[in-house]
């Protein structure tokens, strides 16, 4: 640490006004307040002083996706295992399995090492790309508009590889984080000024333009159709409610509970377990980083929407009969509530408007998953669709507020 | 019942005026900077959209249509006058959009001088005309096309004030030079669109 410290201090006059990479400044800020708590938290006006600044709230999310990163690195490995067929092995292509191949690593789902190992091979490259895509924005924004490198920017680059199926091109993945991260945040002026939430936006933007790499029953696997066991079904848990109906698929394909709640099933990289979610709440919560009026508001929202949806019960589409507590474990209502719902800068401000503004979400995904044929998971429009209606929520919660300091000082 | 409900929905969400079709963007842009500006503007829409989409429709079916005008003398059930309807719309929406102005005038005079050109100016919005070719095109029944006009007016509403709302958020932003005023919102509003992409293909 000593070291660091030094070597920094040396290589600041560099890049401070004057020094040879003065425009580089704020690449060296980033580096050195990321190791080392700064002396000046904010620049700007309008503050609350206090030890904890922007850097170390975004840190705190990052560790709780920690739990959501690693058990979702080993289920890709533990899927790809279960589909791929041993005779087979020949058939698969991609430099990733050349890479098992050579190192011997092997195709065994007991094993969870080599589990792990594939998953690292899939979802690295992934995140490694947005990391590369996304900072190289970030940077281009702070050098020329003269602001700091957002650490917002360490959170957002998590969550988009955690979003997508393994078998995600990777010029998708460029191409969308850049689109999320320069006309999400940055064309607003950076964290904290963007309206929708940055890797939401990615996502949906890669949602819309390549549909077919990020929905479907081919994505969610990192094998090769040639290489499966005969009659392998690679379809979501929602993709077969939406075709057979919840009752049908649950029975017919054994679907138990425990298994979309633990989250050994397939999915988007990161979002399939919802007790790793679980684990990253608390984590949220109890460190006060993510508002639980948000979570709670969610799952409200979701619970009476369901019970509503189940007492209609319509005999053509079997997805009315979905009970609350499944609605919670599938897809990714767990992750979506949360790691993305609960966005400081694009949820509700007012305490208030976050418990609507959760209430609303959790109702909208449960319509949207039920009633409209073409999305079967709906956890990324719905925080979408609110995010854009939160400046609202807000504004008329103050103004309710507002109304009612006014009648109490007047009497 | 299911099939109002379900144009209902349709006309406020999967087809929205402003955020699917991208109808009425002048007003839907220019008038969005306060919340309050923007709920007068969608009240005037609302108001005019619901007057003018049914009246238009009578006026289809029984004077413009093939055969409409069957029911002054059997001579005339093959006119055909299909192509007066531009002409016949946009004069019932300057009437309606008028008696608005003048109501505004009277009852808001506040509301009136900060929409200034903009209330009259509904007579020539692309959103209202929209929902009476609309409601042409689809060949909507009366009922129907006043379940359209509400919808396809409220669904405008929502919509600029929703943009309102961020709009007023976003004076806290720092929105490079270039950018500021019209540039952003044309960002905003396309990514309230893909946001909007949640309803499409709702059917109940």
């Amino acid at each position: 640490m000593k070291f660091l410290l030094d070597l920094n201090h040396r290589l600041k006059k560099d890049f401070e006004k004057g020094g040879r990479f003065e425009k580089l400044y704020p690449l060296f800020e980033a580096n050195d307040t990321f190791l080392f708590t700064p002396d000046s938290v904010t620049k700007t006006a309008s503050h609350v002083r206090d030890g904890l600044d922007l850097k170390r709230m975004m840190t705190m999310v990052v560790i709780a996706l920690i739990p959501c990163t690693v058990f979702g690195m080993w289920n890709v490995g533990y899927q790809a295992n279960l589909a791929i067929d041993a005779a087979k092995v020949d058939q698969l292509t991609g430099w990733q399995h050349a890479v098992i191949q050579a190192l011997g690593i092997g195709y065994n789902a007991g094993n969870p090492i080599a589990c792990f190992l594939q998953g690292a091979l899939f979802f690295l490259p992934v995140y490694i790309i947005t990391i590369v895509a996304g900072g190289f924005w970030e940077v281009v924004f702070a050098v020329v508009r003269k602001h700091e490198v957002n650490e917002g920017f360490l959170v957002t680059s998590l969550l988009i590889p955690l979003t997508l199926p393994p078998t995600i091109p990777l010029w998708q993945v460029a191409l969308g984080t850049s689109f999320g991260v320069v006309f999400g945040k940055e064309v607003f002026g950076g964290t904290g000024m963007n309206f929708l939430n940055p890797a939401l936006v990615a996502r949906a933007f890669m949602f819309f333009a390549y549909p077919g790499q990020i929905t479907g029953d081919q994505v969610w696997v990192a094998a090769d159709q040639a290489a499966r066991v005969d009659g392998y079904s690679g379809a979501t848990i929602l993709g077969l409610t939406r075709i057979e109906g919840f009752t049908h698929a649950t029975t017919e394909h054994a679907y138990t509970w425990w298994k979309a709640f633990t989250g050994v099933e397939l999915g988007s990289m990161g979002e399939t377990s919802a007790l790793m979610c679980l684990i990253g709440a608390v984590i949220l919560i109890v460190t006060g980083v993510g508002s639980w009026r948000t979570m709670l508001g969610v799952a409200v929202g979701t619970i009476i929407m369901s019970l509503l949806m189940n007492l209609v019960h319509s005999t053509t589409n079997g997805s009315f009969v979905i009970p609350f507590w499944w609605h919670m474990v599938m897809g990714g209502w767990a992750f979506g509530t949360v790691f993305m719902a609960t966005d400081p800068v694009s949820s509700a401000f007012t305490n208030l408007g976050k418990l609507i503004y959760g209430f609303m979400i959790g109702s909208f995904v449960v319509l949207v998953r039920v009633v409209n044929p073409a999305y079967p998971e709906a956890m990324m429009l719905s925080i979408l669709f609110m995010n854009m209606l939160a400046p609202l929520v807000d504004h008329y919660v103050v103004k309710a507020n507002i109304k009612k300091r006014l009648a109490r000082n007047a009497a | 019942m299911e099939h109002y409900l379900n144009l209902a929905v349709k006309s406020v969400f999967v087809e929205n005026m402003a955020l699917a079709f991208f109808l009425g963007m002048c007003s839907f842009l220019a008038c969005s900077r306060k919340v309050d500006t923007a709920i007068g503007l969608g009240v005037a829409v609302i108001f005019v959209q619901v007057m003018t989409v049914p009246m238009n429709n009578l006026i289809m079916h029984y004077l413009l249509a093939e055969g409409a005008l069957g029911w002054i003398h059997p001579s005339l059930a093959h006119v055909n006058l299909d192509f007066l309807s531009f002409i016949l719309f946009i004069s019932t929406i300057a009437a309606m959009t008028q008696i608005v102005e003048m109501a505004c005038d009277r009852f808001a005079p506040k509301l009136y001088a900060t929409l200034g050109v903009f209330l009259p100016l509904i007579a020539v919005n692309c959103a209202i005309l929209g929902g009476s070719l609309f409601m042409q095109e689809r060949d909507y029944s009366f009922p129907e096309s006043v379940v359209y006009g509400i919808g396809s007016g409220f669904g405008w509403m929502l919509a600029i004030v929703a943009l309102a709302g961020i709009r007023e958020k976003m004076r806290y932003s720092n929105v490079p030079h270039g950018l500021r005023g019209l540039g952003i919102t044309f960002i905003t509003v396309g990514l309230m669109a893909i946001a909007f992409m949640a309803f499409s293909g709702i059917q109940l």
